[in-house]
């Protein structure tokens, strides 16, 4: 048997149970490849559950800098008894299967073509530890231990790594560095230290940073000046206001009375949530909430008075796999549609798209600014994928200079200034964005009544049907306008001139570019846009216009974006073709380079049969 | 219903200490039927600002959907209003409130808009404590959808519609005092000097004031069986004690047998005297529970005062919020700035 081999390539996954603390054991090693310089990019797999479930914990180590998903498993760290069958399945050939040998292998099991490295977790526990959680807890702790020796780690990277978790709490140290050496010496007296497959130190990670998706959007937010943050607990969407909550208390608390320069107010449903956001952005704060795919289809109605009424609105919505209660911990991008199109009536929101935590950032930022300057709603489309992992990106930046655009907001002075009559709805300069007043700003002029009902330029209740059409196609204008402020498209140029090209976003991004690249190996070309905002600007219809075959790739079944692009663009739906993934996991490289290689192997090599059928006659 | 107010105003009439007049509180010209009992409310807002001496612009009206809901386009022209979506002003007033906590906020609900679709938000605004006035303008009955009972319908009562309500209504006072509501009264529209101290004393309450004022709905629900009709209202009100507001700082001069009457000064200095004989100690919240329900059985519908905390600490006390209004911090006040960002890249490296 060929075992694989690799320095700094390769995936390892560790499959535990749920509840069992391997959680920040496993976030160990993530840090600890970081930590050496080697580019990483770990994933949680985890269930709707608190306790007792099969969870996994997906590592992608690339030298290469690819840090999307791959397909297929080197190396298994089979914990769980539940899902060791098909933790065995899913490894590739050559690979390694470490498992608690305290047991031992169920025969049914065994494969002739990979590497089964036993180790005695439970003996070693129950030898060392007295109590029962002391021996699930150093368990996880141990086999990190083990392969600090099978892969390589640095030891004293691991150690430095315990020193910063526990600090100013000896004992824990003490404790876990011991857990650590019964693991690593245990390896290295048993088996051939390193493995076929390990790491080595390299200098590649520069300044980059490791965070969540969730948590750069939270900062975003601090950062953009959010001050009003109602939101309803749900699953992937939670830690993004729990993050807020995490560094306001450390940066916005009034120096002189310790009082809050911000006000969370956990709230009965996602409905309030949103009409609170609403609320406090017409009264002039910068508000947002964060939901996911249900709380979405509950916003809907006030979504629509927000759009019509033309009210600031920031939402983030951490998508995850529906419809319905669907997969609640598993991954999709499927509600592009609910979120571009949310409400009854004509409507249309503006999204923004990001695909790592940097842009999570800056979207998140950017959003209140976009929101004020369009007066409508922003929704920020991430996903579980990239709201909950750890994700590698660029360091994080901010111009001191920076100043927030409040939008077209009248002041009293403004107002005192004014020769002709206010209307809070007469476009006065033609790019579809009126002038708005907040409430108790002038004790004569300027108020005005905000209503989902019609009405005319002046605010005024009216279900004249000219004055509503006009209404509407200025609606359409001011979308026009939000096309020329919000994030344009990234393009890749293949490396041969070609007509075929590829469409991503968001978390599609990373095994998109790498797919392009097996592809490029195979001599398949295809050029690349990566879509960062809704509506979509005009190099976007540019870019469909000069490629003859575009797929588009995504993550939901009905290859939503490929949809809202045919109708906004008014485009051949021949034109586009779809690469679509939706189980719930992150999508792979291999499987989008297997989908498109396919497809363009088809079409451009005569087949077989014909030539046959020719011969035979 | 008049189509046209006459743009006259006595020469004489008097400004309030703001140096406001009456019409600085007027509005638009009311659409609602002619003798619905909702325009008295309005009429009473506006002589309660005017007495009050609110400035007009720094008052945000915020409602629901209903007919209720829109009579704020009715009263307060120079304040700004928010028209919301049917059940959830109370979450708009919410953000609005947490945005900017130096407004006064007068929320308009109906019984269709509280007790129904918004009975959730209701009931967590409530609990909030959030700092505004929650007027509910009671009917019985689902106006703008031509008639239709609502949950506040009493039992056995008939509409226009003719058949009785089979179903338990619900006490929105009753249920406000079991949410910890801080301000719980109940009037009728057809009784302004009854209502104009309750709205009064409600936008003066550091918290949450409910007022539930019962509304006939002249065109659906104003029959000899209906228990929101005026004449049954009329003949079966019971009010706790006569009420007097007294503004901080003004002079006391009304005139009361001092063994009848309580005083409650609120937190800025305000203070509601209660001329009332024994029938519940507005201060205790199970005795305005007890006296609902002991009324409610007999037939009859308790007005007045119900219940004040004058303790009460709002949303933003609660929530320990800077002093300064959350809409008026700058880049200055919220942005960490570059240097604070390198420290946090740092930590996550």
């Amino acid at each position: 048997m060929k075992s694989i081999e690799a320095v700094n390539e390769f995936v390892i996954r560790f499959a535990n149970v749920n509840g069992t603390g391997s959680a920040s054991a496993n976030a160990m090693f993530g840090k600890s490849v970081f930590r050496m310089g080697i580019p990483v990019s770990p994933k949680n797999i985890f269930p709707s559950n608190i306790q007792g479930l099969p969870t996994w914990y997906e590592v992608r180590v690339s030298e290469k800098n690819y840090l999307g998903r791959r397909g297929g498993v080197d190396i298994a760290v089979a914990i769980n008894p539940q899902s060791m069958a098909q933790d065995m399945t899913d490894l590739n050939p050559g690979g390694f299967f470490i498992y608690d040998n305290t047991k031992a292998l169920d025969l049914r099991l065994h494969r002739d073509d990979v590497n089964l490295i036993g180790l005695p977790l439970t003996d070693i526990c129950r030898r060392e530890y007295s109590q029962a959680r002391q021996r699930q807890l150093f368990k996880n702790v141990i086999y990190i231990g083990a392969l600090s020796a099978l892969l390589d780690i640095e030891f004293s990277v691991l150690t430095d790594l315990v020193g910063a978790q526990f600090k100013g709490k000896e004992k824990l140290i003490a404790s876990n560095i011991h857990a650590l050496e019964l693991g690593y010496q245990y390896a290295q007296d048993n088996f051939s230290c390193p493995l076929s497959i390990r790491l080595e130190r390299r200098d590649l990670i520069g300044d980059r940073v490791l965070l969540e998706g969730n948590d750069a959007l939270a900062l975003g937010a601090v950062y953009g000046g959010a001050t009003v943050v109602p939101w309803y607990p749900l699953t992937p969407s939670t830690s993004v206001i729990e993050g807020f909550e995490k560094y306001a208390n450390r940066l916005r608390i009034d120096p002189g009375s310790g009082d809050r320069r911000f006000c969370v107010a956990q709230a009965e449903d996602e409905l309030a949530a949103i009409g609170m956001v609403i609320g406090a952005s017409w009264n002039g704060a910068r508000s947002f909430t964060a939901t996911s795919g249900p709380g979405l289809s509950l916003m809907s109605e006030f979504l629509g008075l927000a759009y019509f009424a033309e009210v600031p609105a920031v939402l983030f919505d951490i998508q995850r796999a529906g419809p319905s209660t669907g997969m609640p911990t598993r991954t999709q991008q499927s509600d592009i549609f609910a979120a571009a199109y949310a409400s009854h009536g004509d409507s249309k929101h503006v999204l923004l798209i990001p695909a790592d935590p940097k842009e999570c950032f800056e979207m998140s930022a950017d959003s209140f600014d976009l929101a004020e300057r369009l007066q409508t709603p922003v929704i920020v489309m991430s996903d579980l994928d990239l709201g909950m992992n750890d994700n590698l990106c660029a360091p994080l930046e901010w111009d001191d200079n920076r100043e927030y655009d409040r939008g077209k907001v009248l002041s009293a002075e403004d107002l005192d200034n004014m020769t002709e009559r206010y209307g809070r709805y007469l476009d006065v300069d033609g790019d579809g964005i009126c002038y708005r007043t907040l409430p108790g700003t002038h004790p004569e002029k300027g108020a005005f009544f905000t209503r989902g009902t019609s009405r005319n330029e002046y605010a005024v209740y009216t279900e004249f049907g000219d004055a509503y059409v006009k209404n509407m196609e200025r609606l359409n204008a001011k979308m026009e306008t939000a096309k020329s402020y919000v994030p344009g498209p990234v393009t890749y140029k293949a490396s041969k001139k070609t007509r075929d090209g590829v469409i991503f976003y968001g978390t599609s991004t990373d095994a998109s570019l790498e797919a392009l690249d097996i592809l490029a190996e195979q001599g398949l070309h295809l050029d690349a846009l990566r879509l960062r905002a809704f509506p979509f600007s005009k190099e976007v219809t540019d870019f469909i216009e000069s490629h003859d075959r575009i797929f588009v790739i995504e993550q939901n079944r009905d290859a939503q974006m490929r949809k809202l692009l045919i109708i906004e663009c008014d485009l051949n739906p021949k034109k586009l073709l779809s690469y679509v993934h939706y189980d719930g996991m992150p999508m792979t490289a291999l499987g989008v380079s297997g989908h498109i290689g396919e497809v363009l192997g088809k079409n451009n090599i005569t087949p077989i049969r014909k030539g046959k059928a020719g011969a035979k006659s | 219903m008049s189509y046209i107010r006459p743009s006259f105003r006595h020469p004489n009439a008097e400004a309030n200490a703001k140096g406001f007049a009456r019409k600085d509180y007027e509005a638009a010209l009311s659409t609602l039927c002619a003798g619905c009992g909702h325009d008295s409310v309005s009429s009473a807002i506006i002589q309660s600002c005017f007495e009050l001496g609110v400035e007009p612009h720094r008052v945000a009206k915020i409602s629901g959907i209903g007919c209720s809901s829109k009579t704020p386009t009715y009263f307060l022209g120079k304040s700004h209003g928010f028209n919301s979506v049917h059940g959830r002003m109370p979450s708009v007033a919410t953000g609005a409130n947490m945005a900017n906590r130096d407004l006064l906020y007068v929320g308009v609900s109906g019984d269709g808009d509280t007790a129904s679709i918004g009975l959730g938000q209701f009931g967590h605004v409530t609990r909030r404590n959030l700092n505004m006035s929650y007027i509910v303008e009671n009917n019985g009955c689902y106006g703008l959808t031509k008639g239709q009972d609502s949950a506040t319908t009493d039992i056995g009562s008939k509409s226009k519609k003719g058949a009785p309500n089979p179903f338990e209504p619900i006490d929105l006072c009753a249920l406000a005092l079991q949410l910890g509501a801080t301000f719980v009264a109940r009037s009728f529209s057809g009784d302004k000097e009854q209502l104009v101290p309750l709205l009064k004393a409600a936008m003066s309450h550091n918290g949450f004031a409910f007022i539930d004022v019962i509304s006939p709905c002249v065109t659906f629900n104003n029959t000899a069986a209906s228990s929101k009709g005026y004449e049954f209202v009329r003949d079966h009100m019971e009010a706790t004690g006569k009420i007097d507001f007294v503004p901080v700082r003004s002079e006391i001069t009304a005139d009361y047998k001092p063994g009848f009457s309580e005083e409650i000064t609120l937190h800025d200095g305000s203070v509601i005297h209660l001329y009332k004989d024994g029938k519940l100690d507005c201060t205790d919240r199970k005795s305005a529970l007890n006296a609902i329900s002991e009324y409610s059985e007999k037939g009859q519908v308790l007005t007045g005062l119900l219940y004040v905390d004058p303790d009460s600490r709002d949303f933003h006390n609660i929530q320990q919020t800077v002093d300064q209004p959350l809409n008026s911090l700058t880049e200055i006040d919220l942005c960490p700035g570059s240097r604070a960002l390198a420290a946090i890249n740092a930590s996550l490296r």
